[in-house]
C-alpha cells in the first residue's frame, strides 16, 4: 500500500478510484489490485476501517472483549489492504465525482474532486466504486440539537478511536441492532447506563415473525439474542416508548418520555440516540445515479445490477451505500464490484469474473438470511420519523422547524426541492444528510402519496465543503473563461 | 461527559481551546479531544445563536464546527489533533478574513 | 385535481417568479386565478437566480427595455411593501446601488464602451451612473483586491432575497385565494368559445383568459394560441459559500452577500441546450475571479453550486404579447424575473386584467423577430 500524504503525491490518472476505506472499499481495492488494476482509495478518515472497523489498527483499546470479535475481524481486512499495491489517501475528502470530457471509446472518464490538507485537485479515473457506507438515520425529536445529545454511533466512534466512555447520567434511546451493540460495548467498557429507552413499535414483533420465518436459520439470531440477553441483564430496558424529548436550556439536562400514556423524566447528561442506519447517497445522487425507495428500510438506495454497477456507466456502488446489509456483506459486495470493474477494465475475462464471484454470491446469500427480519423488526416508528411536535427542528443546519415544513406543504411545495427553495431546509453545510429523509417523509405524509413519488433533494457538488481558494486553483479552460468574463 | 479508559495511553498532545490549555492523546480527533476535556459546546448557530456540540462524530452533521489555527468552520470530528493547535469556539458566522499580504 | 373539470377567470401557466408575480397582481385586481405548475423537479429558473434588481447594463439595443427595467426597479419598494402587508414577510429588498467590477483594463474598456453605447441610444431613459477607478472604488468597497482596476456604479441597482420572494409570492397568492396546482403540467391548450381549455394528466381546466408564464416551455405552448416564444436555454452556474458576518452591503454584478450571510458568486452564461451539469472549469474561473475581487473570500467554504437555465429570447429581451387570433391569451417571458417582478405584479397584471398590455410595451411582442428584410 502506498500512502498518499500530500496532494502533489497523487498520480493524474488511475484505472479505478474507490471512495471509502470501510470493508467494502478495502476488500474491493485488495482484489482489484490483485488483478493488476491501478487503484486509489480515498477516505476522509485518518485511518482505514470505515465505521464498523473504525481505527481498528490504531485504537487504544486493548481488552478485546469490549468491542467484541466482530470488530477485530477488521484487522485482517486492513492488513490485506496494507500489503497490497493499492494507493491509499487518508484524510482526503471527495467533494465531487463527475463525468470527464476525454473518455475512452466507452466514454469512461471520471473527474474526481479531492481535497487534502486544504488543497484541492482533480484526479481522473476510468472506473469509480462508491463505498461511502451508511450514516445513522435522522432522529428528529424535540431537543435533539442540544449539546449533550449525540448518536449511539458517535459514542462508539469515541470509544473505538480514543478510548472514551460516557461519564455521568447516560441514557440510550431508539431502536436497531446497533443500539444494543453500542449499549453492550459501553457496559463492557464500564459506563453506567441509567436506562435504554426502546422505541421499537410493539407491532413490529408480529410483522417481523410472520414476514420472515427464515430468521430461525439466520446467523444473526444467536448473536442478536446473546446481545439482547446481556443488555437486558445488565441494565434497565424500558420498552414501548411512544414519545421522547430532550430538555435543557443551553445543554441537555433531562430526557422525558412517554410510555402507555404516562410521562416520565430522567436527569441526564448524555443522551445517545439511534434508530438504524441508512445508505449515504450524497455522492451517488450528485452524480445522477437512479435511486429507489426501499419501503422496508425506509430509505433511498441506488439502483445497482448484479455487479453493483449503478445506472451511470462506470460507477459501481458497493457496501452499505448500496443498501444496508452489514459489514461482512459489505466486504463481499466490494469484492464482487471489484470483479465487475476488473472485467470492464479488461483485466479478467467473463469466465474468471463469474467463477470468482460464485463463492462470494453464496456468502452474500447466507448473510442475507434473516436480514429482512432485522429490517422489519427494527423499522422505526413513524412518530420518530415524522415529528408531530411543531417546534422540533427538522433541518439542524438552517434551523427549520416541523411547523414550517408542514405549512409549506400546504403552500403547494410538493417535493423536497421546492421545499428547499421555500424554506432553506437542506441548504446548510450537511447538505440534507440530517433532514432529507425527514422532509421526504413529512411531505409524503401530508400529501398521502408514496416517498418514491415525492423523491429526494437533487444534490450538486461539492458534496463536502471545499474552500473558494481551492476551487479557484483548479484547471480552467478558455471556454470556461469566456463563459464567465463577459 | 466522557472519561478516558486507563488503557488509552497514547502520547499526550497539548492544545488550546479558547485560550485554555488542554491535553489530548495521539489518535484523537479535535472533537474527541474536546469531549475528553469536558467541552460539550463548540459552536453557536449563525441565526439563532443556539449552542451546539458534536452529534455524529463521523462528518455528517457539521455540529462539531470549530476554528482551528485561524481557519473557520472546520469539522472537528474529521481533523486529527496536532500538538499546539489553537482551537476556538465557532461563534456564529465567521468573519471573512483576508490572508496576509493578499490585498 | 384529477380528471375534474375546473373553471376560472384566468389561468396562469407556470408558477415560477414570473407566473407567481403575475398571479399576485391579477389576484390583487380581484380576479379568480389558478396557477398550473410542474412538479418538484422542473427547469425552474426561479429557484436558481442571482436575486439582483439590476438596472445598469440593461437595454443596449432596446431602449424600451432600459425604461421598463428602470421603472420596475423604481416600483420595487411598492411591491415589497405590498408583499409585507399581505404576508408579513420582509423580502429583504435593498437598493443601495450596485457595482460592476473590472479585473483588467480591457474589461474596463469593454464595460465603459457598452455603457456609453447604452446611454447614447436615441430615446434612452436618463439615469445616473459613475465610472470609478481603483482608488475611488475602494473608498466605497474597502475589501476589494488590488486586481480590481475600476468599476461602474449605478445608484439604482439593488437586490432582494429571491428565495424568500418566491415563497412570499406563493404565500400571498394563497392568501388571495389563488389556486396553486403543482404536478399539473399543461400538455395542450385549445381555444374554445368562451376562452381556453387546458389539458394535461390532471384533467381539464377552462379559463376565460390565459397567461403563458411557463419559462422555456412557452416555446412549445405559445403556438397553440397563435403566439410565438422562440426562447432557448442559457446555462448559468452559481456558487454559494457558507454564511459569514456581513461585510458587503452593495451588490455586484456577479457577487453579492445575501441577508442571511452566504456569498453568492455568479454567473456563467453558456449555451449547452438543456444540460444542467455543474462543470468545475467554469466554477473555478468564477471562484478565482471572486477571490481576486475580494481576497477575504479565499478561505470561505463553498457549500453549494448549481446551474440553472435562463430563459433567453433571440435578442435577450422579454416578450410580452397578446394573441391577435385568440384574444385573451397572453405571453410573458423574460430572464430577469426578479428585477421585473414589480412591473409584472403592479403594471402588467392589471393591464391583463383589463384585457390588454400596458402602455409602452408594444415593442416587446414577438413580431420584432420578423423584421422584413429589405429587397
Ligand atoms: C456510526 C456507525 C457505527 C457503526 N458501527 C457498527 C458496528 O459496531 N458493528 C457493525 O456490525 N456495524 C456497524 N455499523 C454498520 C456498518 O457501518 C456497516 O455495515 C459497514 O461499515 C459498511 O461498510 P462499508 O464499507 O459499506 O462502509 P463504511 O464502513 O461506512 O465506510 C465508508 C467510508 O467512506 C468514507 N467516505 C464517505 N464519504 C466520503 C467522501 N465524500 N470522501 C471521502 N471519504 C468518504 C467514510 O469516511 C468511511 O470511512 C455502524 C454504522 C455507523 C453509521
Ligand atoms: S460531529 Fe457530526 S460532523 Fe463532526
Amino acid at each position: 500500500m502506498k500512502t498518499i500524504a500530500a496532494i502533489e503525491a497523487f498520480a493524474d490518472r488511475y484505472d479505478l478510484a474507490i471512495v471509502g476505506a470501510g470493508p467494502a472499499g478495502l476488500a474491493a481495492a485488495s482484489l482489484a489490485v490483485a488483478h493488476g488494476v491501478d487503484v486509489v482509495v480515498l477516505d476522509e478518515n485518518a485511518s482505514p476501517g470505515g465505521q464498523i472497523y473504525r481505527a481498528v489498527t490504531s485504537t487504544p483499546m486493548t481488552r478485546r472483549e469490549i468491542l467484541g470479535e466482530d470488530y477485530w475481524r477488521g484487522v485482517e481486512l486492513v492488513q490485506e489492504f496494507s500489503g497490497s499495491a493499492s494507493s491509499y489517501a487518508p484524510s482526503t475528502t471527495v467533494w465531487n465525482v463527475a463525468r470527464g470530457l476525454d473518455g475512452d471509446s466507452l466514454g469512461r472518464d471520471f473527474e474526481i474532486g479531492v481535497s487534502l490538507r486544504g488543497k484541492a485537485r482533480l484526479l481522473r479515473a476510468k472506473e469509480v466504486i462508491l463505498a461511502t457506507g451508511a450514516q445513522e438515520r435522522p432522529f428528529p425529536i424535540p431537543g435533539w440539537t442540544l449539546p449533550g445529545v449525540m448518536t449511539a454511533g458517535a459514542a462508539q466512534i469515541a470509544l473505538k478511536s480514543s478510548g472514551l466512555v460516557p461519564d455521568g447520567h447516560l441514557v440510550l434511546a431508539g431502536t436497531g441492532p446497533l443500539l444494543y451493540l453500542v449499549a453492550a460495548q459501553l457496559i463492557e467498557a464500564g459506563a453506567s447506563i441509567r436506562a435504554l429507552l426502546d422505541t421499537t413499535p410493539r407491532a413490529n414483533w408480529m410483522s417481523a415473525l410472520t414476514a420472515t420465518p427464515g430468521f430461525l436459520a439466520s446467523p444473526y439470531l444467536a448473536k442478536g439474542l446473546a446481545l439482547l440477553r446481556m443488555v437486558h441483564r445488565r441494565l434497565d430496558v424500558v420498552g414501548g416508548i411512544t414519545a421522547l424529548r430532550a430538555e435543557g436550556q443551553k445543554r441537555l439536562n433531562r430526557v422525558a418520555f412517554e410510555r402507555a400514556g404516562r410521562r416520565t423524566e430522567l436527569d441526564c447528561d448524555l443522551l445517545l440516540l439511534h434508530q438504524g442506519i441508512v445508505p449515504s447517497i450524497n455522492l451517488s445522487n450528485a452524480i445522477g445515479c437512479a435511486h429507489d425507495w426501499d419501503d422496508v428500510q425506509l430509505a433511498f438506495r441506488p439502483q445497482v445490477d448484479a455487479w453493483f454497477a449503478s445506472t451511470v456507466q462506470g460507477v459501481a456502488i458497493a457496501g452499505d451505500s448500496a443498501g444496508i446489509a452489514g459489514g461482512e456483506s459489505a466486504a463481499a459486495r466490494g469484492r464482487i464490484a471489484a470483479l465487475g470493474a476488473a472485467f470492464r477494465l479488461e483485466r479478467i475475462g467473463a469466465g474468471q469474473r463469474d467463477r470468482d464471484a460464485a463463492p462470494l454470491r453464496a456468502e452474500l446469500a447466507l448473510l442475507a438470511r434473516g436480514r429482512r427480519f432485522l429490517d422489519v423488526f427494527h423499522r422505526p416508528a413513524k412518530a420518530f420519523r415524522v415529528p408531530s411536535d411543531d417546534a422540533t427542528l427538522v433541518c439542524r443546519c438552517e434551523e427549520v422547524s416541523a411547523k414550517t415544513i408542514r405549512e409549506t406543504v400546504m403552500l403547494g411545495a410538493c417535493g423536497p426541492n421546492q421545499m428547499k427553495a421555500f424554506t432553506r431546509c437542506g441548504m446548510g453545510p450537511c447538505q440534507g444528510r440530517l433532514c432529507g429523509l425527514t422532509v421526504t417523509e413529512m411531505i409524503t405524509d401530508a400529501r398521502a402519496v408514496s416517498p418514491a413519488e415525492v423523491g429526494y433533494y437533487r444534490l450538486r457538488p461539492p458534496v463536502k465543503p471545499v474552500t473558494l481558494a481551492e476551487i479557484a486553483a483548479l484547471p480552467q479552460t478558455a471556454d470556461a473563461e469566456k463563459a464567465v468574463a463577459r | 461527559m466522557f472519561r478516558r479508559l486507563p488503557e488509552a495511553t497514547g502520547a499526550p498532545i497539548p492544545f488550546t481551546f479558547d485560550g485554555r490549555e488542554m491535553v489530548g492523546r495521539r489518535g484523537d480527533t479535535v472533537a474527541a479531544a474536546l469531549l475528553a476535556a469536558g467541552i460539550s459546546v463548540c459552536r453557536t448557530m449563525a441565526v439563532s445563536g443556539a449552542p451546539r456540540g458534536p452529534y455524529c462524530m463521523m462528518g455528517v452533521c457539521f455540529d462539531c464546527l470549530v476554528t482551528i489555527d485561524g481557519a473557520a468552520n472546520r469539522q472537528g470530528c474529521l481533523v486529527l489533533l496536532v500538538e499546539g493547535m489553537r482551537i476556538k469556539t465557532q461563534a456564529g458566522a465567521p468573519q471573512a478574513q483576508a490572508e496576509e499580504g493578499a490585498t | 385535481m384529477s380528471d375534474v373539470r375546473l373553471e376560472t377567470d384566468i389561468a396562469v401557466i407556470g408558477g415560477g417568479l414570473v407566473g407567481a408575480a403575475i398571479a399576485y397582481g391579477l389576484a390583487r385586481e380581484g380576479r379568480a386565478v389558478r396557477v398550473l405548475d410542474e412538479g418538484d423537479v422542473a427547469l425552474r429558473a426561479s429557484r436558481a437566480n442571482f436575486a439582483l434588481v439590476w438596472v445598469q447594463s440593461k437595454g443596449l439595443g432596446m431602449p424600451e427595455y432600459a425604461a421598463w427595467t428602470r421603472a420596475s426597479a423604481a416600483a420595487w419598494p411598492a411591491l415589497a411593501a405590498a408583499l409585507r402587508e399581505d404576508t408579513g414577510i420582509d423580502v429583504g429588498l435593498s437598493q443601495p446601488g450596485g457595482f460592476t467590477l473590472a479585473l483588467s483594463e480591457a474589461e474596463m474598456q469593454r464595460r465603459m464602451e457598452m455603457t456609453r453605447l447604452l446611454h447614447n441610444q436615441p430615446d434612452m431613459v436618463k439615469y445616473d451612473y459613475e465610472i470609478l477607478d481603483h482608488a475611488q472604488t475602494s473608498k466605497r468597497l474597502p475589501a476589494i483586491g488590488r486586481d480590481v482596476v475600476g468599476s461602474i456604479y449605478c445608484p439604482l441597482d439593488g437586490h432582494v432575497n429571491s428565495l424568500r420572494l418566491f415563497r412570499c409570492l406563493h404565500q400571498a397568492i394563497k392568501r388571495y385565494g389563488v389556486g396553486y396546482h403543482p404536478n399539473c403540467a399543461v400538455e395542450t391548450i385549445t381555444p374554445i368559445a368562451q376562452g381556453f381549455a387546458l389539458e394535461g394528466s390532471f384533467g381539464e381546466l377552462r379559463a376565460g383568459k390565459l397567461v403563458l408564464a411557463a419559462g422555456l416551455d412557452n416555446a412549445r405552448l405559445a403556438p397553440m394560441v397563435d403566439l410565438e416564444a422562440p426562447v432557448v436555454p442559457s446555462k448559468g452556474q452559481i456558487i454559494v459559500t457558507e454564511k459569514v458576518a456581513p461585510f458587503l452591503t452593495y451588490p455586484m454584478h456577479t457577487l453579492r452577500q445575501t441577508d442571511e450571510g452566504g456569498v453568492m458568486i455568479g454567473d456563467s452564461q453558456e449555451d449547452h441546450g438543456f444540460d444542467t451539469a455543474v462543470t468545475t472549469a467554469v466554477i473555478s474561473v468564477m471562484a478565482q475571479r471572486a477571490v481576486r475581487m475580494f481576497p477575504l473570500l479565499a478561505k470561505l467554504n463553498v457549500v453549494r453550486t448549481w446551474s440553472a437555465l435562463r430563459v433567453m429570447s433571440p435578442d435577450g429581451f422579454p416578450i410580452y404579447a397578446q394573441s391577435r387570433i385568440h384574444p385573451g391569451a397572453f405571453l410573458a417571458t423574460c430572464h430577469s424575473g426578479v428585477t421585473l417582478a414589480a412591473n409584472h405584479a403592479l403594471t402588467l397584471a392589471p393591464a391583463i386584467a383589463r384585457g390588454g398590455l400596458p402602455r409602452g410595451t408594444s415593442s416587446f411582442t414577438s413580431e420584432r423577430f420578423h423584421v422584413p428584410t429589405l429587397a
